[in-house]
């Protein structure tokens, strides 16, 4: 089949960027999208252009890195799927297809459809983690953990990190991605021990990114590729209120060492 | 070269423990005097650096992806073996020693496996503190499931996405420290060459991958944990950007490179299915618990799997290997799905591949059952192919997987580069011929967490090394030539692309140095990957410039790289004149086609020296002693 | 104390805190005050006895007002925060935009809101304070009196919604707008509240949707009811 794309170029940071136009000629049903985009970008190459830059590396729908809005919807509007796994065969020939970047201030694009999407690491590192050095752990047996408890964490921790809930979100929210984290640790015995501390870091690192703000819309939840639900935002809020109530933020993140 | 693989003496089971007494200790004091570089950000590369730190050691980090939590052990999804014996089914240690070095078909070091099995404890109990979600039993303990080449439950689980949750444990660790400022990390910085001084490893030369700015960074001591080599193939269930060129060039400058023709070919991934294919996609071994793998018994049947009739189907794993049948290695599940498809018996368009059917398990155990275990890698499976695998039976065929091949290493994970320590699947060291299913992610956190940081500190005594100076001679020199390097991809402005060149020599190297290799096809392969090598140096097509985000010149080094380690992959192919694991030379099988292994001759680690650029390398062998086991033939009849 | 107050005013997740616990206030006086109003159908005795029982409860209604005042201040003013912040985190527009499952009344909140803000100065100037906003001819709270049964002179309201309403048609159709603006705000409020006090859970979770959209229908019916009823004359 046949596809007329229009893709953001934009040379680097502090280009503006602008849509052009590229035809996709000749292809198969079983490509997946980015199998599409490297063919249109061998093309390129051939005859002298410099090659669409996008981020891509399983390829496989695990890790994370590819990211870019299709038609209006971050990773192609297939439920529960990457755009590395959405086949062309979910598009008809002579579509147009409009690609563009992640668009939120806390994800600058670095080129074209890359972005940079490192605030995401520094909300981890404000957090995102249980405080425990390598060595000393009691038996994995020690302590029971519900399997409901640890479904559910699991649920939440199947997030990618890849930022298409911030992508999908109005207002370029990263609550959901925070809530994942958040939820994940608070469901596990493991985790609750520095759960108040976790969430106001989170949080208060999530706030001077520049990510918006949730407006309960939903669109983080069905956009994302893990299916992560939308109830982690209402754990996060209730583990945040808590927190606050609590006041047992110290002053600085103890440990190391 | 003299290898020192320095085996602790004593009795296997007292090794570890043993040498972790004499290993020389750094007071917790002068540690932050010490700075390491950690090159990958893996299992391997993200437990090291978060251990490190939590040490007291400065380390610097560095991974090619936009974060640490991209490398591709995320992409593993069975499980991770450990010695718990919580079933209460005969495990020990001694048994997951036995089937890793079994498994390894016995050409695996005896030490080092048996320490990985030692371990393998541990690192459960920490991913279970770091809050890794492991699948639960109704009680709230630990549940398991079982994994090919062994009759244990020992592995442990989340889900389908093991690797993903024990990554996000160590890059979480990892994450506290970058926090905490012990850690500094470079994502989007690509390590290009090894700084030596003095012949010890002082530092490495990268690419920033956004700016293209070429510059260097010095330490006491550096670590390699940049993975596999798998992407040589072209086609493989390796991230996109997984490459060999941190090993490569550390072999360059010195570093012995050991059995690079033990490549994995894992039998259930999804199969080609045309030109423009990418990657492949692996189904988890985990699904033969439940799926039953067969192939028509007829030559060119294309009735539809349903049409088939029950005595017409060949479940040849279940025939051939009654006792482990579908859970036999990944090695020998292989062979046995190429066997049938090169007997044309093949299934799908491509008549490369064959079924793995659940329709048993379904009338057994409920749809629902088999949702629960392994619903999202159905999932996967309908996205990529479009059918629904509840309905019909996948199509699998084996694709590269796992390289066990990497730099050599010595007990202390050290290379034959004082102060280079290589770690994971960039070593060699554990697995032999062949790995086995959920053993890669316990040996990449073994390293990291529980070997690197007890043996780095006594290298940092021993080693006596003056703290290296980042304007020293040799620092400049290292940047020059990378920056030489570049400058020639960039004005070569040839007319074919790098794509097309790795295409090619991937196919060269799927046919001629694949699942079955022959002392002709390799010849070949010889002569024909110098030469593609050769006009990739006269006609590759690099476009912009050096100093921007320019993925297709990342790209051509790693390329080009490839273009030269394929040749060793296949010189290393072509001098071990037996088939063993991952390594099987058509012309030495046993009569009902299994590997034939050659102890007299080959009982030994293949260590290749390079010479120079245009010299053939150099052979060192380390003899594979054999202290405990016995060397017997792999059986899983 | 410093802490909590600092957490609550100056992250997100506080003011979405100060935003849903104010907006769960002002939804049960919208809801209340729905249900008082609508015993204008019942005749002028029920409506006027309602008034000036609310009326004779002193100690209570003007910190009732400061109270809903102050409530309907930090509503907006977290509001206005949130939504410049939300602005600011996307300062590049995609080309080409689906909203996907964000309903129309999630993406207005704002905008909706703040024209039912000036809604609530009009409708306080226009029947708390007598001002002649409607163009009718409101001229002295004299005008509306209204002897009950025990002789004693009230505040006649239901003559003062019929005059209100009656006067210029404009004024029951803005009424009908702002209230449909409501409505929708409601229709989205009432189940985002839940969700940013942490209050949601999979279990009620259809019920509370069901529950937004009933309460949400009744607010729109029932408000706008008054003014249709006065214009097509069901009310004299």
């Amino acid at each position: 089949m046949n596809l007329t794309l229009k893709v953001w170029r934009q040379k680097n940071a502090s280009d503006t960027g602008r849509l052009v136009t590229y035809e996709a000629k000749n292809i198969i049903p079983d490509m997946s999208f980015l199998e599409m985009l490297d063919v249109v970008n061998e093309e390129l190459m051939q005859k002298g252009e410099e090659p669409i830059a996008f981020d891509s590396d399983c390829r496989e729908g695990i890790c994370g890195t590819c990211s870019m809005v299709v038609n209006g919807t971050p990773h192609g509007g297939m439920k529960g799927t990457t755009v590395c796994q959405c086949h062309m065969r979910h598009f008809k020939d002579g579509d147009v297809i409009i690609i563009e970047p992640w668009r939120a201030r806390a994800f600058p694009v670095l080129r074209d459809l890359v972005t940079d999407r490192s605030s995401f690491d520094r909300i981890i590192q404000a957090g995102g983690f249980v405080s425990v050095n390598t060595g000393g752990t009691p038996d994995g047996n020690a302590i029971p953990v519900p399997k409901t408890d640890a479904d559910v964490a699991m649920d939440a921790a199947a997030c990618i990190g890849c930022g298409a809930c911030v992508a999908a979100c109005k207002n370029a929210s990263a609550m959901l991605f925070v809530a994942a984290k958040v939820s994940h640790l608070a469901n596990l015995p493991q985790g609750r021990v520095e759960r108040e501390r976790r969430a106001i870091a989170m949080i208060n690192q999530m706030d001077s990114e520049g990510f918006g703000n949730c407006t309960v819309t939903g669109s983080c939840e069905a956009v994302c590729p893990k299916e992560v639900s939308l109830d982690f935002i209402a754990q996060l809020n209730r583990e945040y209120g808590k927190a606050i109530l609590k006041n047992r933020m110290e002053r600085k993140l103890a440990g190391g060492g | 070269m003299k290898l020192d693989a320095k085996i602790p003496s004593g009795p296997l089971a007292q090794k570890w423990d043993k040498h972790k007494f004499d290993l020389k200790l750094v007071n917790p004091a002068n540690k932050r005097k010490y700075d390491v570089i950690v090159v990958g950000t893996g299992l391997a590369g993200a437990s090291a650096a978060a251990s490190l730190a939590e040490l007291g050691y400065n380390v610097q980090a560095f991974c090619y992806q936009d974060s640490p939590r991209r490398a591709h052990s995320i992409a593993a999804q069975g499980g991770i073996n450990a010695a718990k014996n919580y079933q209460n089914d005969g495990d020990s240690v001694y048994r997951l020693f036995y089937d890793t070095i079994k498994g390894g078909d016995f050409r695996a070091r005896e030490a080092n496996v048996y320490r990985l099995a030692q371990v393998s404890v541990n690192i459960i109990d920490q991913c279970v503190a770091q809050g890794v979600p492991f699948a639960r039993e109704y009680g709230g303990l630990l549940a398991n499931r079982s994994f090919g080449g062994a009759q244990v439950s020992r592995t442990f689980y989340a889900r389908g996405q093991t690797g993903q949750q024990l990554l996000l444990g160590a890059y979480q660790a990892l994450s506290r420290q970058i926090g905490l400022g012990k850690v500094k990390m470079f994502p989007r910085t690509e390590m290009l060459d090894l700084v030596l001084v003095n012949g010890h490893a002082k530092g490495i030369v990268v690419r920033n991958m956004v700016t293209g700015k070429i510059s260097t960074h010095a330490a006491d001591a550096v670590v390699l944990a940049t993975g596999g080599y798998g992407n040589a193939f072209f086609l493989s269930t390796n991230a996109k950007g997984c490459n060999a060129t941190s090993i490569w060039r550390s072999y360059k400058k010195g570093a012995a490179f050991a059995n690079p023709c033990y490549t994995q070919i894992h039998p259930t991934c999804i199969p080609v299915s045309g030109d423009h294919q990418s990657k492949l996609t692996l189904m988890s071994e985990s699904l033969r618990n439940d799926g039953r793998v067969w192939a028509p018994k007829k030559k060119g049947d294309k009735r539809a799997p349903g049409d088939i009739p029950e005595d017409e189907r060949d479940y040849y794993l279940e025939r051939k290997y009654p006792s482990y049948g579908n859970l036999a290695p990944r090695d020998i599940s292989s062979r046995a799905a190429k066997e049938a498809c090169d007997d044309g018996r093949g299934v799908g368009e491509t008549g490369l591949g064959v079924y793995l059917d659940f329709g048993d398990s379904i009338k057994r155990l409920g749809e629902n059952t088999i949702r629960e275990r392994y619903g999202n890698l159905f999932d996967m499976y309908e996205k990529i192919t479009g059918e629904n695998a509840y309905k019909v039976p996948m199509r699998i065929y084996p694709a590269v997987h796992y390289t066990m091949g990497g730099l050599w290493v010595d007990y202390n994970l050290m290379g034959t580069i004082p102060g280079l320590f290589v770690l994971g699947e960039a070593n060699f060291s554990d697995h032999g011929a062949n790995r086995l299913g959920a053993s890669a992610l316990m040996q990449g956190l073994a390293d990291g967490y529980f070997v690197l940081p007890y043996t780095i500190g006594d290298y940092f005594v021993t080693g006596k090394q003056p703290k290296p100076n980042p304007t020293a001679p040799e620092f400049t020199k290292a940047v020059n030539d990378v920056e030489a390097l570049t400058k020639k991809l960039l004005s070569i402005q040839g007319n074919r692309t790098v794509t097309s060149f790795h295409k090619e020599l991937g196919h060269i190297m799927w046919e001629k140095c694949g699942m079955a290799r022959t002392e002709k096809s390799l010849k070949e392969a010889l002569q024909r990957i110098p030469a593609l090598r050769e006009e990739f140096w006269k006609n590759v097509k690099v476009l912009g410039v050096n100093e921007e985000l320019n993925q297709n010149l990342e790209y051509a080094g790693r390329v080009a790289d490839f273009l030269e380690f394929a040749e060793l992959l296949c010189t290393d192919a072509l001098h071990r004149n037996e088939s063993c694991g991952g390594h099987f030379r058509s012309e030495y099988q046993t009569e009902d086609g299994e590997a034939k292994r050659d102890d007299d001759n080959f009982a030994y680690v293949a260590a290749w020296e390079y010479q120079g650029q245009g010299k053939p390398p150099v052979l060192n062998k380390e003899p594979l002693v054999y202290e405990e086991v016995h060397m017997s033939t792999r059986s899983y009849k | 104390m410093i802490n909590l107050l600092k957490n609550l005013f100056c992250s997100s997740l506080g003011k979405k805190f100060i935003m849903a616990a104010s907006g769960c206030v002002l939804f049960l006086f919208v809801v209340g005050h729905c249900v008082g109003n609508l015993q204008v159908f019942l005749g002028p005795e029920a409506i006027n006895r309602y008034g000036a029982f609310l009326q004779g409860l002193e100690e209570l209604l003007w910190p009732v007002r400061i109270t809903l005042v102050t409530l309907v201040i930090l509503h907006f003013w977290s509001a206005s925060r949130l939504t410049l912040e939300n602005r600011a985190a996307r300062p590049v527009a995609y080309a080409e935009w689906n909203p996907t499952v964000a309903s129309y009344a999630s993406r207005t909140m704002f905008v909706g809101g703040s024209v039912i803000g000036c809604f609530i100065v009009y409708h306080i100037l226009h029947y708390t304070a007598l001002v002649n906003v409607g163009g009718g001819n409101f001229t002295s709270s004299a005008q509306f009196e209204w002897t009950n049964e025990h002789g004693e002179k009230i505040h006649d309201i239901y003559k003062m919604l019929i005059v209100g309403f009656s006067v210029k048609w404009w004024v029951s159709i803005f009424y009908i707008v702002a209230v449909g603006l409501l409505s929708l705000h409601v229709s989205h409020g009432a189940k985002a509240m839940l969700q940013s006090l942490g209050l949601k859970s999979k279990s009620y979770d259809p019920a509370v949707r069901c529950f937004a959209a009933a309460v949400a229908a009744f607010l729109f019916v029932g408000y706008s009811s008054i003014p249709l009823a006065i214009m097509l004359g069901f009310l004299k």
